[in-house]
Protein backbone atom coordinates (compact mmCIF):
# COMPACT_ATOMS: atom_id res chain seq x y z
CA UNK A 1 0.00 0.00 0.00
CA UNK A 2 2.79 2.39 0.94
CA UNK A 3 4.63 1.52 -2.26
CA UNK A 4 1.53 2.15 -4.32
CA UNK A 5 0.98 5.53 -2.73
CA UNK A 6 4.57 6.43 -3.45
CA UNK A 7 4.14 5.44 -7.07
CA UNK A 8 1.03 7.55 -7.48
CA UNK A 9 2.80 10.52 -5.93
CA UNK A 10 5.87 10.04 -8.11
CA UNK A 11 3.85 9.75 -11.29
CA UNK A 12 1.86 12.85 -10.35
CA UNK A 13 5.12 14.80 -9.99
CA UNK A 14 6.33 13.45 -13.32
CA UNK A 15 3.20 14.75 -15.03
CA UNK A 16 3.37 18.09 -13.21
CA UNK A 17 6.95 18.59 -14.40
CA UNK A 18 5.67 18.49 -17.97
CA UNK A 19 3.02 21.21 -17.52
CA UNK A 20 4.23 24.48 -19.05
CA UNK A 21 3.58 27.86 -17.48
CA UNK A 22 1.05 29.44 -19.88
CA UNK A 23 2.88 32.77 -20.01
CA UNK A 24 6.46 31.43 -20.13
CA UNK A 25 6.05 28.00 -21.72
CA UNK A 26 9.76 27.23 -21.49
CA UNK A 27 9.28 26.85 -17.73
CA UNK A 28 7.28 24.06 -16.18
CA UNK A 29 5.09 24.92 -13.23
CA UNK A 30 7.47 22.84 -11.09
CA UNK A 31 10.48 24.88 -12.30
CA UNK A 32 8.53 28.03 -11.48
CA UNK A 33 8.21 26.80 -7.90
CA UNK A 34 4.47 27.08 -7.58
CA UNK A 35 3.70 23.39 -7.03
CA UNK A 36 3.99 23.12 -3.29
CA UNK A 37 2.70 19.66 -2.48
CA UNK A 38 1.22 16.47 -3.83
CA UNK A 39 -0.90 14.66 -1.27
CA UNK A 40 -2.17 11.17 -1.92
CA UNK A 41 -5.16 9.80 -0.09
CA UNK A 42 -6.11 6.40 -1.50
CA UNK A 43 -6.75 7.08 -5.18
CA UNK A 44 -7.28 10.78 -4.61
CA UNK A 45 -4.54 13.30 -5.35
CA UNK A 46 -4.53 16.88 -4.04
CA UNK A 47 -2.04 19.31 -5.54
CA UNK A 48 -1.10 22.43 -3.59
CA UNK A 49 -0.45 25.37 -5.93
CA UNK A 50 0.78 28.81 -4.89
CA UNK A 51 -0.26 31.88 -6.92
CA UNK A 52 2.57 34.08 -8.18
CA UNK A 53 1.13 37.60 -8.45
CA UNK A 54 -2.26 38.16 -6.76
CA UNK A 55 -3.88 39.12 -10.02
CA UNK A 56 -1.99 36.77 -12.32
CA UNK A 57 -4.52 35.80 -14.99
CA UNK A 58 -2.70 32.49 -15.47
CA UNK A 59 -3.58 31.17 -12.01
CA UNK A 60 -6.89 29.63 -13.02
CA UNK A 61 -5.50 28.35 -16.33
CA UNK A 62 -2.73 26.59 -14.41
CA UNK A 63 -5.13 25.03 -11.92
CA UNK A 64 -7.25 23.83 -14.80
CA UNK A 65 -4.29 22.32 -16.63
CA UNK A 66 -3.14 20.53 -13.46
CA UNK A 67 -6.48 18.76 -13.22
CA UNK A 68 -6.70 17.96 -16.94
CA UNK A 69 -3.10 16.76 -17.27
CA UNK A 70 -3.28 14.48 -14.25
CA UNK A 71 -6.58 13.07 -15.45
CA UNK A 72 -5.28 12.35 -18.91
CA UNK A 73 -2.29 10.71 -17.19
CA UNK A 74 -4.67 8.25 -15.60
CA UNK A 75 -5.17 9.91 -12.21
CA UNK A 76 -8.90 10.42 -12.08
CA UNK A 77 -9.57 11.95 -8.70
CA UNK A 78 -7.68 15.22 -8.64
CA UNK A 79 -8.23 18.43 -6.76
CA UNK A 80 -6.19 21.61 -6.49
CA UNK A 81 -5.69 23.49 -3.27
CA UNK A 82 -4.51 27.09 -3.40
CA UNK A 83 -1.62 27.64 -1.00
CA UNK A 84 -0.84 31.20 0.09
CA UNK A 85 1.79 30.50 2.70
CA UNK A 86 4.71 30.80 2.47
CA UNK A 87 4.09 33.30 -0.34
CA UNK A 88 5.69 32.65 -3.69
CA UNK A 89 8.66 34.87 -4.53
CA UNK A 90 11.04 34.67 -7.48
CA UNK A 91 13.42 32.78 -5.14
CA UNK A 92 11.17 29.74 -5.61
CA UNK A 93 12.27 29.36 -9.24
CA UNK A 94 14.60 26.37 -9.48
CA UNK A 95 18.19 26.61 -10.74
CA UNK A 96 17.17 24.53 -13.73
CA UNK A 97 14.32 26.99 -14.31
CA UNK A 98 16.73 29.94 -14.20
CA UNK A 99 18.97 28.28 -16.78
CA UNK A 100 15.98 27.60 -19.03
CA UNK A 101 14.91 31.24 -18.77
CA UNK A 102 18.38 32.45 -19.74
CA UNK A 103 18.55 30.11 -22.73
CA UNK A 104 15.13 31.32 -23.80
CA UNK A 105 16.35 34.95 -23.76
CA UNK A 106 14.76 36.08 -20.51
CA UNK A 107 17.16 37.31 -17.84
CA UNK A 108 16.40 35.31 -14.69
CA UNK A 109 15.80 37.05 -11.35
CA UNK A 110 18.71 37.12 -8.93
CA UNK A 111 18.38 34.80 -5.98
CA UNK A 112 17.88 36.05 -2.46
CA UNK A 113 17.25 39.64 -3.47
CA UNK A 114 13.49 39.36 -3.23
CA UNK A 115 13.53 40.03 0.48
CA UNK A 116 15.15 43.44 0.25
CA UNK A 117 12.85 46.30 1.08
CA UNK A 118 13.04 49.43 -0.96
CA UNK A 119 11.64 52.24 1.09
CA UNK A 120 12.97 55.63 2.10
CA UNK A 121 16.59 56.05 1.23
CA UNK A 122 17.00 52.97 -0.91
CA UNK A 123 14.16 53.92 -3.24
CA UNK A 124 16.62 54.97 -5.92
CA UNK A 125 18.47 51.63 -5.94
CA UNK A 126 18.49 49.90 -9.31
CA UNK A 127 19.33 46.30 -9.94
CA UNK A 128 22.12 45.18 -12.22
CA UNK A 129 20.68 42.84 -14.81
CA UNK A 130 22.96 40.85 -17.12
CA UNK A 131 22.06 40.43 -20.78
CA UNK A 132 20.87 36.84 -21.32
CA UNK A 133 22.51 36.79 -24.77
CA UNK A 134 25.98 38.29 -24.40
CA UNK A 135 26.27 38.27 -20.61
CA UNK A 136 27.35 41.90 -20.17
CA UNK A 137 26.05 43.88 -17.22
CA UNK A 138 26.02 46.99 -19.36
CA UNK A 139 22.25 47.06 -19.82
CA UNK A 140 19.48 49.53 -19.22
CA UNK A 141 15.90 49.30 -18.08
CA UNK A 142 13.38 50.39 -20.67
CA UNK A 143 10.33 49.79 -18.53
CA UNK A 144 9.71 48.08 -15.23
CA UNK A 145 6.58 46.64 -16.78
CA UNK A 146 6.45 44.33 -19.75
CA UNK A 147 4.33 41.83 -21.62
CA UNK A 148 3.24 40.06 -18.43
CA UNK A 149 3.00 41.05 -14.77
CA UNK A 150 6.19 39.14 -13.93
CA UNK A 151 8.52 40.69 -16.53
CA UNK A 152 10.30 44.00 -17.11
CA UNK A 153 11.72 45.29 -20.42
CA UNK A 154 15.47 45.85 -20.79
CA UNK A 155 17.93 46.63 -23.53
CA UNK A 156 21.55 45.54 -23.83
CA UNK A 157 23.93 48.45 -24.45
CA UNK A 158 26.55 46.17 -26.05
CA UNK A 159 24.79 43.65 -28.27
CA UNK A 160 21.91 46.16 -28.58
CA UNK A 161 19.26 43.45 -28.26
CA UNK A 162 16.12 44.18 -26.29
CA UNK A 163 15.31 41.50 -23.74
CA UNK A 164 12.94 40.69 -20.94
CA UNK A 165 13.86 40.34 -17.31
CA UNK A 166 11.92 38.11 -14.96
CA UNK A 167 11.37 40.51 -12.09
CA UNK A 168 12.70 39.80 -8.68
CA UNK A 169 9.92 40.01 -6.12
CA UNK B 1 -19.97 43.88 17.60
CA UNK B 2 -18.33 40.47 17.98
CA UNK B 3 -14.73 39.97 17.02
CA UNK B 4 -15.85 37.71 14.16
CA UNK B 5 -18.09 40.45 12.76
CA UNK B 6 -15.28 42.97 13.05
CA UNK B 7 -12.97 40.65 11.10
CA UNK B 8 -15.50 40.20 8.31
CA UNK B 9 -16.03 43.97 8.03
CA UNK B 10 -12.29 44.60 8.13
CA UNK B 11 -11.55 42.06 5.38
CA UNK B 12 -14.38 43.48 3.27
CA UNK B 13 -13.06 47.02 3.70
CA UNK B 14 -9.63 45.90 2.56
CA UNK B 15 -11.25 44.34 -0.50
CA UNK B 16 -13.21 47.56 -1.08
CA UNK B 17 -10.04 49.63 -0.97
CA UNK B 18 -8.34 47.28 -3.39
CA UNK B 19 -11.19 47.10 -5.91
CA UNK B 20 -11.86 50.85 -5.95
CA UNK B 21 -8.15 51.56 -6.43
CA UNK B 22 -8.12 48.98 -9.23
CA UNK B 23 -10.98 50.76 -10.99
CA UNK B 24 -9.30 54.14 -10.80
CA UNK B 25 -5.97 52.75 -12.01
CA UNK B 26 -7.55 50.88 -14.89
CA UNK B 27 -9.11 54.14 -16.11
CA UNK B 28 -5.57 55.10 -17.13
CA UNK B 29 -5.49 52.48 -19.86
CA UNK B 30 -5.62 54.40 -23.11
CA UNK B 31 -4.90 57.70 -21.34
CA UNK B 32 -1.40 57.31 -19.89
CA UNK B 33 1.32 59.83 -20.75
CA UNK B 34 3.35 57.01 -22.30
CA UNK B 35 2.85 53.34 -23.06
CA UNK B 36 5.12 52.12 -20.28
CA UNK B 37 3.15 54.04 -17.68
CA UNK B 38 -0.11 52.65 -18.96
CA UNK B 39 1.33 49.19 -18.51
CA UNK B 40 2.45 50.09 -15.02
CA UNK B 41 -1.01 51.36 -14.07
CA UNK B 42 -2.67 48.30 -15.63
CA UNK B 43 -0.24 46.01 -13.80
CA UNK B 44 -0.98 47.69 -10.50
CA UNK B 45 -4.71 47.48 -11.20
CA UNK B 46 -4.34 43.77 -11.85
CA UNK B 47 -2.52 43.26 -8.56
CA UNK B 48 -5.30 45.09 -6.76
CA UNK B 49 -8.03 43.08 -8.46
CA UNK B 50 -6.26 39.90 -7.34
CA UNK B 51 -5.96 41.19 -3.80
CA UNK B 52 -9.60 42.28 -3.74
CA UNK B 53 -10.64 38.79 -4.86
CA UNK B 54 -8.72 37.21 -1.99
CA UNK B 55 -10.14 39.62 0.60
CA UNK B 56 -13.71 39.21 -0.68
CA UNK B 57 -13.48 35.42 -0.86
CA UNK B 58 -12.15 35.37 2.67
CA UNK B 59 -14.91 37.67 3.95
CA UNK B 60 -17.48 35.45 2.23
CA UNK B 61 -15.99 32.30 3.78
CA UNK B 62 -16.01 33.83 7.25
CA UNK B 63 -19.55 35.06 6.89
CA UNK B 64 -20.69 31.56 5.98
CA UNK B 65 -23.77 32.70 4.07
CA UNK B 66 -22.49 31.37 0.79
CA UNK B 67 -21.51 34.74 -0.65
CA UNK B 68 -18.90 34.53 -3.38
CA UNK B 69 -16.27 37.16 -4.14
CA UNK B 70 -18.47 38.28 -7.07
CA UNK B 71 -21.57 38.62 -4.89
CA UNK B 72 -19.67 40.86 -2.49
CA UNK B 73 -18.14 42.94 -5.26
CA UNK B 74 -21.09 43.32 -7.60
CA UNK B 75 -24.19 43.09 -5.44
CA UNK B 76 -23.55 45.73 -2.80
CA UNK B 77 -24.40 49.40 -3.07
CA UNK B 78 -22.31 52.42 -2.12
CA UNK B 79 -23.38 52.54 1.52
CA UNK B 80 -22.09 48.97 1.96
CA UNK B 81 -18.69 49.87 0.56
CA UNK B 82 -16.10 50.70 3.21
CA UNK B 83 -13.24 52.03 1.08
CA UNK B 84 -11.50 55.21 2.17
CA UNK B 85 -12.48 58.44 0.38
CA UNK B 86 -8.96 58.98 -0.95
CA UNK B 87 -9.33 56.11 -3.39
CA UNK B 88 -12.62 57.08 -4.98
CA UNK B 89 -11.51 60.62 -5.90
CA UNK B 90 -11.37 61.18 -9.67
CA UNK B 91 -8.04 60.55 -11.33
CA UNK B 92 -7.04 64.10 -12.23
CA UNK B 93 -3.69 64.36 -14.00
CA UNK B 94 -0.81 61.90 -13.91
CA UNK B 95 0.75 63.73 -10.98
CA UNK B 96 -2.39 63.18 -8.99
CA UNK B 97 -2.38 59.46 -9.78
CA UNK B 98 1.21 59.25 -8.55
CA UNK B 99 0.46 61.34 -5.45
CA UNK B 100 -2.46 59.09 -4.54
CA UNK B 101 -0.40 55.95 -5.06
CA UNK B 102 2.35 57.27 -2.81
CA UNK B 103 -0.01 58.43 -0.07
CA UNK B 104 -2.09 55.27 -0.05
CA UNK B 105 0.55 52.63 -0.71
CA UNK B 106 2.75 53.95 2.08
CA UNK B 107 -0.20 53.45 4.42
CA UNK B 108 -1.24 50.15 2.87
CA UNK B 109 2.16 48.49 3.08
CA UNK B 110 2.37 49.42 6.78
CA UNK B 111 -1.15 48.12 7.33
CA UNK B 112 -0.28 44.83 5.60
CA UNK B 113 2.90 44.48 7.64
CA UNK B 114 0.80 44.99 10.74
CA UNK B 115 -1.37 42.05 9.74
CA UNK B 116 1.16 39.37 8.86
CA UNK B 117 1.30 38.00 12.39
CA UNK B 118 -2.44 38.17 13.04
CA UNK B 119 -4.04 35.01 14.41
CA UNK B 120 -6.61 35.49 11.63
CA UNK B 121 -4.36 33.21 9.63
CA UNK B 122 -5.81 33.54 6.18
CA UNK B 123 -5.87 37.35 6.45
CA UNK B 124 -2.20 37.21 7.51
CA UNK B 125 -1.40 35.03 4.49
CA UNK B 126 -3.16 37.36 2.07
CA UNK B 127 -1.30 40.30 3.63
CA UNK B 128 2.04 38.54 3.14
CA UNK B 129 1.24 38.04 -0.56
CA UNK B 130 0.04 41.62 -1.05
CA UNK B 131 3.10 43.19 0.61
CA UNK B 132 5.37 42.00 -2.20
CA UNK B 133 3.27 43.90 -4.69
CA UNK B 134 2.80 46.97 -2.55
CA UNK B 135 6.58 47.24 -2.21
CA UNK B 136 7.17 47.65 -5.93
CA UNK B 137 4.14 49.91 -6.36
CA UNK B 138 5.68 52.31 -3.84
CA UNK B 139 9.06 52.06 -5.48
CA UNK B 140 7.64 52.95 -8.87
CA UNK B 141 5.34 55.72 -7.64
CA UNK B 142 8.12 57.07 -5.40
CA UNK B 143 10.48 57.34 -8.38
CA UNK B 144 7.85 59.32 -10.25
CA UNK B 145 7.07 61.59 -7.30
CA UNK B 146 10.74 62.54 -7.12
CA UNK B 147 11.01 62.97 -10.88
CA UNK B 148 7.91 65.18 -11.05
CA UNK B 149 8.60 67.14 -7.85
CA UNK B 150 12.24 67.73 -8.69
CA UNK B 151 11.51 68.14 -12.41
CA UNK B 152 10.30 71.16 -14.34
CA UNK B 153 8.46 74.13 -12.85
CA UNK B 154 5.24 72.82 -14.29
CA UNK B 155 5.63 69.25 -13.07
CA UNK B 156 6.59 70.53 -9.63
CA UNK B 157 3.61 72.86 -9.46
CA UNK B 158 1.18 70.21 -10.59
CA UNK B 159 2.33 67.42 -8.31
CA UNK B 160 2.47 69.83 -5.36
CA UNK B 161 -1.13 70.78 -6.15
CA UNK B 162 -2.05 67.07 -6.22
CA UNK B 163 -0.49 66.42 -2.80
CA UNK B 164 -2.25 69.51 -1.39
CA UNK B 165 -5.59 68.47 -2.83
CA UNK B 166 -5.44 64.86 -1.65
CA UNK B 167 -4.03 65.64 1.78
CA UNK B 168 -7.47 66.23 3.26
CA UNK B 169 -8.32 62.58 2.61
CA UNK B 170 -5.31 61.14 4.42
CA UNK B 171 -6.64 61.68 7.96
CA UNK B 172 -9.24 58.98 7.48
CA UNK B 173 -6.55 56.35 6.96
CA UNK B 174 -5.60 56.60 10.63
CA UNK B 175 -9.03 57.12 12.17
CA UNK B 176 -9.73 54.03 14.23
CA UNK B 177 -13.40 53.15 14.51
CA UNK B 178 -14.84 50.18 16.41
CA UNK B 179 -13.81 47.73 13.71
CA UNK B 180 -10.18 48.87 13.78
CA UNK B 181 -10.17 48.84 17.57
CA UNK B 182 -11.45 45.27 17.75
CA UNK B 183 -8.97 44.23 15.06
CA UNK B 184 -6.14 45.65 17.12
CA UNK B 185 -7.35 44.26 20.44
CA UNK B 186 -8.52 40.81 19.39
CA UNK B 187 -6.72 40.00 16.14
CA UNK B 188 -3.34 41.65 16.72
CA UNK B 189 -4.09 44.14 13.95
CA UNK B 190 -2.10 47.34 13.44
CA UNK B 191 -2.17 50.19 15.94
CA UNK B 192 -3.23 53.13 13.77
CA UNK B 193 -1.58 55.67 16.06
CA UNK B 194 1.81 54.03 15.62
CA UNK B 195 1.15 53.49 11.96
CA UNK B 196 0.41 57.19 11.52
CA UNK B 197 3.82 58.13 12.93
CA UNK B 198 5.59 55.68 10.65
CA UNK B 199 3.61 56.95 7.68
CA UNK B 200 4.54 60.57 8.43
CA UNK B 201 8.22 59.65 8.69
CA UNK B 202 8.22 57.88 5.33
CA UNK B 203 6.15 60.56 3.59
CA UNK B 204 8.38 63.32 5.04
CA UNK B 205 11.48 61.62 3.64
CA UNK B 206 9.95 61.14 0.23
CA UNK B 207 8.47 64.64 -0.04
CA UNK B 208 11.74 66.26 0.89
CA UNK B 209 13.58 64.17 -1.69
CA UNK B 210 10.99 65.30 -4.23
CA UNK B 211 11.49 68.96 -3.11
CA UNK B 212 7.81 69.14 -2.22
CA UNK B 213 6.16 70.91 0.70
CA UNK B 214 4.23 68.88 3.20
CA UNK B 215 0.75 70.36 3.63
CA UNK B 216 -0.29 71.36 7.13
CA UNK B 217 -2.74 68.99 8.80
CA UNK B 218 -6.04 70.85 8.69
CA UNK B 219 -9.61 69.67 8.50
CA UNK B 220 -9.79 66.08 7.32
CA UNK B 221 -12.62 64.52 5.36
CA UNK B 222 -13.76 61.07 6.41
CA UNK B 223 -16.67 58.63 6.51
CA UNK B 224 -15.78 56.24 3.70
CA UNK B 225 -15.06 53.33 6.02
CA UNK B 226 -18.56 53.69 7.44
CA UNK B 227 -20.17 53.90 4.00
CA UNK B 228 -20.57 57.70 3.78
CA UNK B 229 -19.07 58.39 0.38
CA UNK B 230 -18.56 61.25 -2.01
CA UNK B 231 -20.65 61.21 -5.17
CA UNK B 232 -17.73 59.72 -7.10
CA UNK B 233 -18.09 56.19 -5.75
CA UNK B 234 -21.56 55.86 -7.27
CA UNK B 235 -20.17 56.34 -10.78
CA UNK B 236 -17.44 53.78 -10.20
CA UNK B 237 -19.92 51.19 -8.97
CA UNK B 238 -22.43 51.98 -11.72
CA UNK B 239 -19.81 51.18 -14.32
CA UNK B 240 -18.28 48.21 -12.54
CA UNK B 241 -21.60 46.61 -11.64
CA UNK B 242 -23.57 47.45 -14.79
CA UNK B 243 -23.39 43.95 -16.20
CA UNK B 244 -24.63 42.21 -13.07
CA UNK B 245 -27.34 44.82 -12.65
CA UNK B 246 -28.53 44.46 -16.23
CA UNK B 247 -28.24 40.68 -16.42
CA UNK B 248 -28.37 39.37 -12.84
CA UNK B 249 -26.40 36.16 -12.45
CA UNK B 250 -24.73 36.49 -15.85
CA UNK B 251 -21.77 34.18 -16.18
CA UNK B 252 -19.30 33.25 -18.90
Amino acid sequence: MAAQRKTLEASAWEILEQIPDPEIPVLSIVDLGIVRSVEVDGAKVTVGVAPTYSGCPATEVIEDSVVKSLQSGGIDRVSVRRVLSPPWTSDWISDRGREKLREYGIAPPEKGAARGKMLGDTIIAERIVACPRCGTENTRKVSEFGSTACKASYKCNECLEPFEYFKCI
Amino acid sequence: MTKEQALITYATRMGDNAIVMAQRLSEWVGHGPELEEEMAMANFALDYVGQARMFFSYAGELDGKGQSEDDICFLRDGWDYGNVLLLEQPNGDFGEAIARLVLFETFYSLQLEGLVSSPARKLAEIAACAIKESTYHIRHAGHWLIRLGDGTDESHRRVQHAIDRLWTYTGELFEADQVDQIMQAKWEGPDLTVLREQWHRQIDALLSKATLQKPADGWMDSGGKQGHHSEHLGYILAEMQSLQRTYPGANW
